[in-house]
């Protein structure tokens, strides 16, 4: 299959990565967003960017805790330590 | 939706392997810092989580308290098919699921309210970004590549200033795009998973994904570019 530029713009490309990610593509339509991706930079690193933002997000829930709240979830710790 | 829900293996489990069977262990045997460690991690996540369902934040609160009970009660018999992070989140949806019903209320809210989430389209990357149409070539190429991020560590991306920046922009997503984030990303539910809590379809539930992120992701390169 001989690939164009204009097969797969980058504008198109940006819009697509979430169903690369997803692993929902038709086969031909996969082939083509690989085709574009091997041979352009700003793309490449557009879908790492895409995936170290998954990563981040995956990393949230990471919060610090009100003292009154932890206290309340110690309680129910304790309790339910004592009481199996 | 049972505990040992297939996941994607694509999502970060919180604790590696092994790590997470210890820790498991100390929970059961009653080890309090183990605990408290636990409710550090995943508390406020869940709060935010079960106010996908109800609304009131006091009775979102009273919901994760629940769960809380029902993930100690239960702990002697998680089997470790699923993440911890996963298992807890199960449990969560559950009971606030229940307490929806019970306030009459078993749909999600962006299920109910119009927002933005899906009938406009909304670029991943600026238009001005790319050539446009009348350009002589590269039509719809980048004008300038995106700036990679490998100099931007991944100390900087994990680090604590990041994080609330990230959590602040996914507050302000519209509630559809933010609901499947926060399900899919944040708790690690999977695309099916999601599809069934939220009642909506395969193509929408990825749509309002791509365009969570997309918005997240534009969020941070303006973030790391210190803009």
């Amino acid at each position: 299959m001989d690939m164009q530029p204009s097969d797969l713009t980058c504008q198109e490309l940006v819009e697509l990565v979430t169903e690369y990610l997803e692993n929902c593509m038709a086969p031909d339509e996969r082939v083509r967003f690989e085709a574009h991706i091997m041979v352009c930079p700003g793309c490449r690193t557009y879908l790492e960017q895409m995936r170290q933002t998954i990563r981040a997000i995956g990393q949230l829930t990471e919060e610090s805790l009100d003292p009154t709240t932890r206290d309340k979830l110690l309680a129910l710790f304790r309790n339910w330590k004592r009481n199996g | 939706m049972g505990a040992g829900a297939v996941r994607e293996t694509t999502h970060d489990t919180g604790h590696g392997g092994g790590d997470e069977t210890q820790f498991i262990s100390a929970l059961r045997a009653g080890d309090e810092p183990a605990f408290v460690e636990l409710i550090d991690r995943y508390h406020a996540g869940m709060v935010r989580l079960a106010s996908v369902f109800v609304r009131d934040a006091a009775v979102a609160e009273e919901v994760v308290q629940e769960a809380w009970v029902g993930v100690l009660r239960g702990l002697h018999r998680f089997d470790a098919r699923s993440s911890l992070k996963h298992w807890i989140s199960t449990i969560l949806i559950n009971r606030a699921k229940t307490r929806a019903v019970r306030e009459r209320r078993s749909i999600p809210f962006s299920a109910l309210t119009v927002d933005t989430g899906f009938e406009l389209f909304e670029p991943s990357v600026e238009r001005e970004r790319f050539q446009s149409d009348d350009a002589d070539q590269w039509r719809g190429g980048w004008v300038s590549f995106p700036q990679d991020w490998t100099n931007a560590p991944d100390e900087q991306l994990l680090s604590q200033e990041t994080h609330n920046h990230i959590h602040a922009c996914i507050d302000a997503l519209p509630a559809s795009q933010r609901d499947v984030v926060w399900l899919r990303d944040v708790h690690g539910l999977t695309a099916g998973e999601t599809c069934s809590l939220l009642r909506i379809s395969e193509v929408n539930q990825r749509v309002l994904l791509h365009r969570g992120r997309a918005k997240v992701r534009l969020a941070l390169e303006l973030y790391l570019a210190g803009k």
